[in-house]
């Protein structure tokens, strides 16, 4: 089943003088076309202001669409009336981890989102103690947040926004402000989601090595979809993404490299692992 | 220097007073307040003191840690007592050159002493025994009336816990600018008065920009997870009142009543 199809998506930022007069249009989204399966991890992959943040606003109408359509689990985003339970099934996690956080106490925090839409009380206990569990964030729950390290704040993030209990995540570039320990921890916590609970995962990201975890990746460049496919498709494909300014993994680009050079070793090696096992085979 | 802002410093202890309703000690308090500006005489004055007394025993709140409040208002209350000692007409106690001190400015000095160090006192009871969020949320069940004549109840408190929990965030962030100023050579210690407040600048326009940066990313984040407006919401934590605080309640009556009832004896 599909949950998000868009077709022909546009978005423009116009920008005006004084007057009221438009001064300069730019198309942040054109003519996106992109399809999201139930309980696929797909990951949107970019440079600054190709407009993946754009589109990840669009998912959960923060934005609506200058022009095209865009349906979020069978719902218009267009009518407003759509608008709650859109923002319900699609829940979206931010980069700065500080911005995103409401409360002063993790479990009030993680209690905001079901607050808002009306849950009952004995239940939003039960909602967040499940979630924190979830994000392995449960022995946190009376702390401040202030206390904690990134990656643990943008777990208790993942936490709020699972506590609504949606159909999918999407998350816009949620490790560009943490460090590496920060990102794996996040990262795991996302795909554990994606696997056990069957959560649709959209990744807006510019880490290369956080797109091979993905089922499925979309490229974006200037406000285009440029390339889609499995990693491995796309990564075989090493003089094309550089030529949208992204790199691709260091081990990638090494057994390029290596084939380049000559050595017989398939295309489209994504993980360390899988370079050793291609390396020793050659001997 | 600005570690030392101590909004909301809640003391964490197992005491009755902790346990209550956030109403029920804002109601208490407010009737604290207005006692002291009501009382009058030795027998109001051994009333009230008697009762604060009991409730920081009751708090389990170490004494000392009261007293630290009270290093905030020193100027004021010291401004306050010359005013009284010197302003005040009536019989003359000490006369030397221009100044004048009698009996009723003595008094009344004293008195008004009194009274701020127990406000300061009073009310740092209700916020070392009560979260920020409690009290907030208790203002908010509070002034719920209020609503009726248009005034944004929950929006107020809403910004309120917002403002306490973004406190410590903008402090290191302002730590954080001085520290890059200071790094290009930027001083903030030297200097009169006039080049102090002109050397904040540099500091607190690149604060406002963030700040307001940070305010328009909550806000989406906010709206991202389905905030809209106080309408439909409910709470993981919502407030009852419990037995304690009926026997509150009545106790403060009370002990309003008996001043009231002193002042008009004596």
């Amino acid at each position: 089943m599909k949950f998000i199809e868009a077709r022909k998506l546009i978005h423009e930022y116009i920008r005006r003088d004084e007057e009221g007069n438009v001064e300069s249009i730019l198309t942040a989204l054109d003519q996106v076309d992109l399809d999201v399966k139930q309980g696929e991890f797909v990951a949107v992959l970019g440079h600054n202001g190709s407009g993946k943040s754009t589109l990840a606003k669009h998912l959960n109408v923060l934005l609506t669409a200058s022009g095209g359509t865009l349906w979020v689990d069978g719902k218009d985003t267009k009518d407003p009336d759509n608008l709650w339970a859109i923002r319900q099934n699609a829940g979206m996690v931010f980069q700065n981890p500080d911005n995103q956080i409401i409360a002063s106490v993790v479990e009030e925090d993680v209690a905001f989102g079901p607050e808002n839409i009306g849950v009952s009380t004995p239940e939003i206990w039960k909602r967040v103690e499940r979630s924190l569990k979830s994000v392995g964030m449960i022995k946190y729950r009376e702390h401040s947040p202030n206390r904690l390290s990134g990656g643990q704040k943008q777990r208790i993030a993942i936490a709020g926004v699972m506590a609504m209990e949606p159909k999918c995540i999407v998350l816009d570039e949620p490790t560009a402000m943490l460090d590496p320990n920060g990102r794996r921890e996040v990262l795991d916590a996302v795909e554990q989601l994606n696997k056990e609970k069957g959560i649709t995962v959209i990744l807006i990201t510019h880490y290369m090595e956080e797109v091979v975890r993905a089922d499925r990746v979309y490229v974006m460049d200037n406000g285009r979809v440029v390339m889609q496919g499995t990693p491995r498709s796309i990564f075989s494909q090493v003089d094309t993404l550089k030529s949208y300014r992204l790199d691709v993994p260091q081990i990638t680009l090494l057994a390029y490299e290596l084939r380049n050079a000559g050595l017989n070793i398939p295309e489209g090696i994504l993980t360390r692992q899988e370079l050793v096992e291609a390396l020793c085979r050659l001997y | 220097m600005l570690r030392d802002i101590t909004i909301g410093q809640y003391y964490p202890a197992d005491s009755v007073i902790h346990k209550l309703d956030p109403r029920t000690k804002l109601m208490g308090a407010l009737l604290y307040i207005v006692s002291l500006f009501v009382f009058r005489g030795v027998a109001g004055f051994a009333a009230v003191t008697l009762t604060l007394i009991f409730i920081i025993a009751l708090s389990k709140v170490p004494f000392g840690y009261m007293v630290r409040g009270l290093k905030a208002i020193v100027v004021i209350l010291v401004i306050t007592i010359v005013f009284n000692l010197f302003l005040t007409p009536g019989e003359p106690l000490v006369e030397f050159w221009k100044f004048r001190i009698t009996w009723q400015g003595l008094e009344n000095a004293g008195f008004m002493a009194v009274r701020l160090t127990y406000l300061i006192l009073g009310s740092s009871v209700l916020t070392l025994t009560t979260t920020p969020n409690q009290l907030t949320d208790g203002m908010e069940q509070a002034l719920k009336p209020l609503n009726k004549i248009r005034i944004p109840v929950h929006e107020i408190s809403m910004m309120m816990s917002i403002a306490l929990r973004f406190i410590p965030i903008l402090i290191e962030e302002t730590d954080k600018i001085m520290k890059a100023q200071l790094a290009r050579g930027a001083e903030f210690e030297s200097g009169n008065l006039i080049k102090k407040a002109k050397s904040l600048v540099p500091l607190l326009v690149p604060l406002f920009i963030s700040a307001f940066r940070r305010a328009n990313d909550l806000a989406m984040a906010m709206e991202a997870r389905c905030y809209h407006g106080g309408q439909g919401r409910t709470k993981m934590k919502p407030l009852r009142y419990k037995r304690k605080d009926a026997a509150a309640y009545l106790l403060s009556v009370g002990y309003f009543a008996g001043v009231i009832a002193l002042r008009i004896v004596f």
